[in-house]
Formats: structure tokens, sequence, C-alpha cells
């Protein structure tokens, strides 16, 4: 009984990670869907965000809620430069040009942020109403993971509707079909890319506060590893489709806590190894992931 | 009337006076700026054979230092002294530990070794198109990393492996690299090369004139993989410390940006990106300790030098996008051109050279004077 407690156990860590995976994976998929481009930057998106929130609670003692928004807003300013700067320019280039230029302007943040704060890891502890435990039978869950657990469900939920209902959806929708086409069509499809990295990088941060709470501690380079790992979400998911996205989070972070969990202690340093094979492998028996279809999938 | 029309001039500048920078580097090694030429070596090996895969053929690898590691830890654990490998590396098989090949050999071992791995990786991968090599490659450099840093009876783990020979002298480091070079150069121009160019251009088309799409992604992710081995080993026995944290993402992104800059489709692109990538940062390493700019002291800015270059990626990308050599391949042919050798001998290059330095200097001279009046 006690191996299926430790087993139960070590899946809702990995719902715990994995509603984090899912957050920044849906804001990867809404990029990649339309743009195609793997945008390597989206991780230190995250890791710009709780940096503001640190800044701002640490030194001016501003309350959580209002250091959240703000760092939604900075980073969305962020994403949007970015966006300006370094990918507009390169919209008519092929795939590779996008992916180098989101490379650097991913190494660009990093360092940037390490100028700026010290390459040093720093302790990042949440309000004590956020990280306090409550305990439901043998599971232990703070405030913030069951917080972070509705907000994946909320945001998939308005992120549908407003992709389903609403005319900024629709024209979501059909750029990620053709880009060229909708541009014929008389839809602004800088607008459509504008909205679509305004949210992923508000879904950033706001994911960077979840996984900073996580693990306590933050530094400039914590965000391009569960970027990646983000990345990979959304590609097991099936990349394009927001739902996919949420699952492919899921089980990545299942999959990752479970790894950790049950195999022997020598094996587990391989986590981060397991994701990559574990993307591979299903890569190879569903070329166009788990909820893909071909369309909707690479070009 | 261009000076790059001179074949005398192509040997001054291509061959005779790098030739001359390595011979004052190998008669002094062991010096700080020996070192640096010899970093510049080897990264010319490294970005060339990634232009092999991410310029010529239209793949986009980022793995290249995944490879650098296996050729790096292979070399060590063929060159090391056995006394050496029983405290560093006890788990290794005892046929292992009491193996000791020329150096040369291992440097082609390890080589081979990191193709076989390129094999095993790019069968299932190179079968998706576009982005997905890219993030299964990086993918790779994380799994090597991982078996590099927890294996501690094999790799002696974080720590490293320490105090390897330094055996990659100026010698062996340039020897290589224009081998490498020359090798690559032929591939490019032969029937092979030009299928794989084909690929890049346009798949389908390459396809209906029968050209093996999946042979020819996996063999030139091969031949790129072993050089990139190659290049490992020698980089270990230079630095004489390796570890898995020198072959890690970063390092990675480093060989892809300076191909980039170079120019990824264009063997000469490596050279010149390597020989920018090598010296600029550093001349930028000050700002990272504190300089003082006209009297003011600056504060010490960790990491302004990949700032910098990271700046400087974003500006070419955009501006010219096929980096700053293009397609021109005028190194690699003055290089292996016996025209630019033969030019030594004959009396009228040396006519058509001083023809075409007076012209420039009378060019100049009308243009300063117009500006004048």
């Amino acid at each position: 009984m006690d191996g299926f407690i430790y087993f139960l156990i070590q899946t809702v860590n990995g719902l715990k990670l994995g509603s984090v995976y899912a957050i920044v994976a849906v804001g990867y998929s809404m990029v990649y869907g339309i743009l195609r481009l793997i945008n390597f930057a989206h991780g230190d998106i995250m890791t710009v965000g709780v940096y503001t929130i640190l800044v701002l609670m640490t030194a001016f003692g501003v309350p959580l809620w209002i250091t959240v928004l703000l760092s939604v807003v900075i980073a969305i300013v962020v994403g949007l430069a970015t966006e300006r700067i370094a990918y507009r320019p390169l919209r008519t280039a092929g795939e590779e040009a996008t992916l180098i230029s989101s490379l650097a302007v991913s190494i660009f943040l990093q360092n940037l942020i390490m100028m700026l704060f010290s390459p040093q890891r720093r302790a990042f502890h949440l309000p004590e109403y956020l990280s306090r435990l409550h305990t439901i039978g043998f599971i232990k869950l703070s405030t913030m993971n069951i917080i972070t657990f509705a907000a994946v469900f909320i945001i998939l939920i308005v992120l549908s509707l407003v992709i389903k209902k609403t005319r900024i959806g629709m024209a979501m929708r059909a750029c990620s079909d053709n880009l060229n086409a909708s541009k014929l069509m008389g839809i602004n499809i800088n607008a459509v890319i504008v909205t679509a990295f305004a949210i992923g990088s508000g879904l950033a941060a706001l994911s960077g506060l979840m996984l900073a709470g996580e693990y306590k501690t933050i530094d400039p380079l914590m965000g391009f590893v569960p970027g990646l790992k983000a990345f990979c979400a959304a590609v097991l998911g099936g990349i394009g489709s927001l739902s996919g996205a949420v699952l492919g989070g899921f089980i990545l972070g299942i999959a990752e806590m479970l790894f950790a969990g049950l195999m022997p202690t020598d094996l587990t340093a391989y986590r981060d190894a397991f994701v990559f094979v574990l993307l591979i492998l299903v890569l190879l028996v569903r070329p166009y992931g788990i909820l893909g279809s071909k369309e909707g999938g690479r070009s | 009337m261009r000076l790059r029309d001179s074949d005398l001039f192509r040997f001054i500048v291509f061959v005779l006076i790098p030739l001359i920078v390595i011979v004052i580097c190998g008669f002094s090694s062991g010096s700080y700026y020996a070192g640096l030429v010899n970093l510049f070596g080897i990264n010319v090996i490294l970005v060339a054979s990634l232009n092999l895969v991410n310029g010529f053929s239209g793949m986009f690898s980022m793995g290249h230092a995944a490879f650098m590691a296996i050729g790096a830890y292979a070399a060590a654990i063929l060159t090391l002294p056995a006394n050496q490998k029983l405290i560093s590396m006890p788990g290794l098989p005892e046929w292992l530990i009491y193996m000791k090949l020329p150096y040369p050999v291992a440097l082609i071992i390890g080589g081979i070794l990191a193709a076989i791995v390129a094999l095993l990786i790019g069968f299932p991968v190179l079968r998706f198109k576009g982005h997905y090599l890219s993030v299964a490659t990086i993918g790779l450099i994380v799994i090597v990393r991982a078996v590099l840093d927890n294996e501690d009876q094999l790799t002696n783990g974080a720590r490293g492996v320490t105090g390897l020979p330094n055996y990659a002298s100026t010698w062996i480091i340039f020897g290589t690299a224009v081998i490498c070079l020359f090798i690559l150069y032929r591939l490019i121009r032969s029937s092979y090369g030009r299928g794989l160019i084909a690929m890049r251009d346009d798949y389908v088309a390459a396809q209906t004139i029968g050209i093996n799409l999946t042979t020819k992604k996996i063999s030139a992710f091969c031949i790129s993989a072993f050089m990139a081995g190659v290049a490992g080993g020698l980089w270990g026995h230079m630095q004489s410390v390796i570890s898995g944290k020198f072959f890690y993402i970063d390092a990675s992104f480093k060989i892809v940006e300076t191909s980039i800059i170079g120019g990824m489709s264009s063997l000469s692109g490596a050279v010149v990106g390597s020989l920018l990538m090598t010296f600029i940062p550093e001349l930028l390493a000050p700002l990272e300790t504190g300089i003082e700019v006209f009297g003011i002291r600056l504060p010490e800015l960790y990491g302004a030098s990949n700032l910098i270059m990271a700046a400087l990626l974003i500006v070419i990308i955009i501006f010219r996008r096929q980096g700053i050599m293009g397609y021109s391949e005028i190194i690699t042919e003055s290089l292996f051109s016996a025209k630019t050798y033969s030019s030594v001998l004959k009396k009228s290059e040396y006519k058509k050279l001083c023809d075409i330095v007076a012209y420039k200097i009378k060019v100049f001279r009308s243009r300063l004077k117009s500006k004048g009046a």
C-alpha cells in the first residue's frame, strides 16, 4: 500500500510540475502555430517576469498581486519588443533565420539579466498565504499549487473560447493554417502575431512565478530548460493545438516526476535527459504529436 | 582591377600571412596568444563541419557540442596513462584502462564514435523536417551531459578529467584543420555535394532527379559529427581539462553563432566567422572585469561580451542573412588551387599586383582631391 501512496504522491507532484509546463506550452504553441517559430527566448521572458516580481517585492515592498500584474505587463512589453526587433524583419526569411534570431534574443536576455542582477542564485519566497500547505489525506498542496492548477483550466477554457468565438481568434486560426493566404484575404497578420506574442509572454510571466514559488530559488538561466521542456510538451501534445499543449504539459510533468521518483536513485539524475528521449520516442510513433493532425503540424 | 583577382595577392593574404602566424605560434607554444590561435584552428574545424549540415544540406543541427564531448572523452580515455585512469575512471573495463594509443589514432577513434552516435540519433530524427532536428540535437546535448555528469565510474562525473597530456600542438591542430577543410571543399564540389545543395534548395526537385534524401542527410550528419569529434579531441588535449559543463548548450550555440556570422553556406565563412568569434570576445573581455573609459571606471559587467555578440548576431541575421562571406569560397579556393602557389614563380603576377596597387592608389588620390574641392 505504501508503494501505491508513494506513486500517487509522485503523480500529484507531476501534476504540479505539469501545470507549469502546460501554461508555458500554451504560449509556445500559439506562437509556433502561427509563425512556425521555436521561440527559445520564451523561457527567458519567464525569467524577466520573475526578476520583476523579485525586485518589486524586495526593494519596494509592493503587494504581490500588483507585482504580478506589473510583471505580466513588463513581460508582454519585452515579448512584443523582441517580436518587433528580432522577428518581424525576418518574417519572409526561412525558418532557420528566425530560429537563430530567437536564440540570440535568448542569449541577450540571459546576459542582460546577469549584468543587471549578478549571475548568483537568489532566494525567492512567496508570501505566507500562498505557500501555506493544505493536507488532503496524504497529499500536501500549497495554495499556490491549487491556484496554478485552476489557472491551467481557466486559461485553457478562456483561450479556447477566444479562439473559437472571437474575430481575432478566427484570424488566428486562419493564420496558423496559412499565413500568406490570410494576408491576401485582408487579415491584419501583424495584429494576430502581436496578440499571440502578448498572450504567450503574459502566460510565461505567470508560469515563472509558479516555477519560482516551487523551486524557491531563481537565477538568470532558470528559464531556458523549462522553456525547452515546454516546447517538448507542446510537440508531444501536438503543436498548434491548445488542449494538446496542456495534455503534453501534464504528461511530461507526470512522466518526469514518476521517472525521478520510481527509478533507482542513480538514474534519477537523468530526468532532463529522459524528457528528450520520451519526446523522440513519441515522435517516432506519432510524428504529429498526440492530439496533432497533419495539417496543424509541420508544413 | 580588383585586388582579389590577383593570385599573388591571394597567396600573400590567405597562405603566406596565416602560415607565418602559425609558424610563430608553433614555436612559441604556451604563450597566451598562441593558445588563442590554436583555439581559432579548432573553431574552424567545428564551424566548417557544422556548415556541411546547416549551410549545405539545409538541415539545422545544434548538437555539435555533444559530438565534441564524445570525441574529447574518447581521446582522453585512449591517451591517458593507466595509473591516472585507475584513479579518475576506475569503472572502465580492464582492456581500456591499459590501452594507450598514439594521439592521431585516438582522435580518429573519437571521431568515429561521434559519427556512430550521430547515426543512432540521426536515423529516427532526420526523417522529420525543419525544427525537429534542432530540438532533438539540443536534447542530445542534454542527454550527453547527463551521462557525463552521472557516470562517475567512467567519466569522473562533474569533476571532469584533468591532466590530459598536451598533445594538441599548433602543428597538429592546423594540420587537421587544413585536412578537414580540404575534405569538405572537395566533398562540396563533388556530385555528392551538389546533391546536398540540391536537397537544400528544393528537396522535392532533388528527390525527383534521383537523390536519396535519407542517405544524403544521414551521411552528411555523420561526416559532420566525425569532424566535430576530432575537434573535440583536439580541444580536450589543448585545454588539458574536460568536463560536461564545457560541452553544454551554450558551447553549441557559440558554434552555431559563429557559423551564421561567417556565412553558413561557405567554408570560407567558417574561417572568417571563427576569426571574428575567437578574437572579438577577447577584446571585449575587459568589460567583464571593469575597465576605465575616459577616466570613468565602469562597473564589472558580467556577461557583457556575450550580450554584445548576441546583439551582433541579430543585426547580422537581419541585415546580411547569408553571413559575412555569403556564398563566396575565396579562401578555400585560394588555399586549394595550384594557381595560387605557382603565382609566386611568375614574373607577370608581380607586375599585375603592382599595377593593381598603383591603380588603387591613383583612384584613392583622385577621390581625396574631389572631396577637397
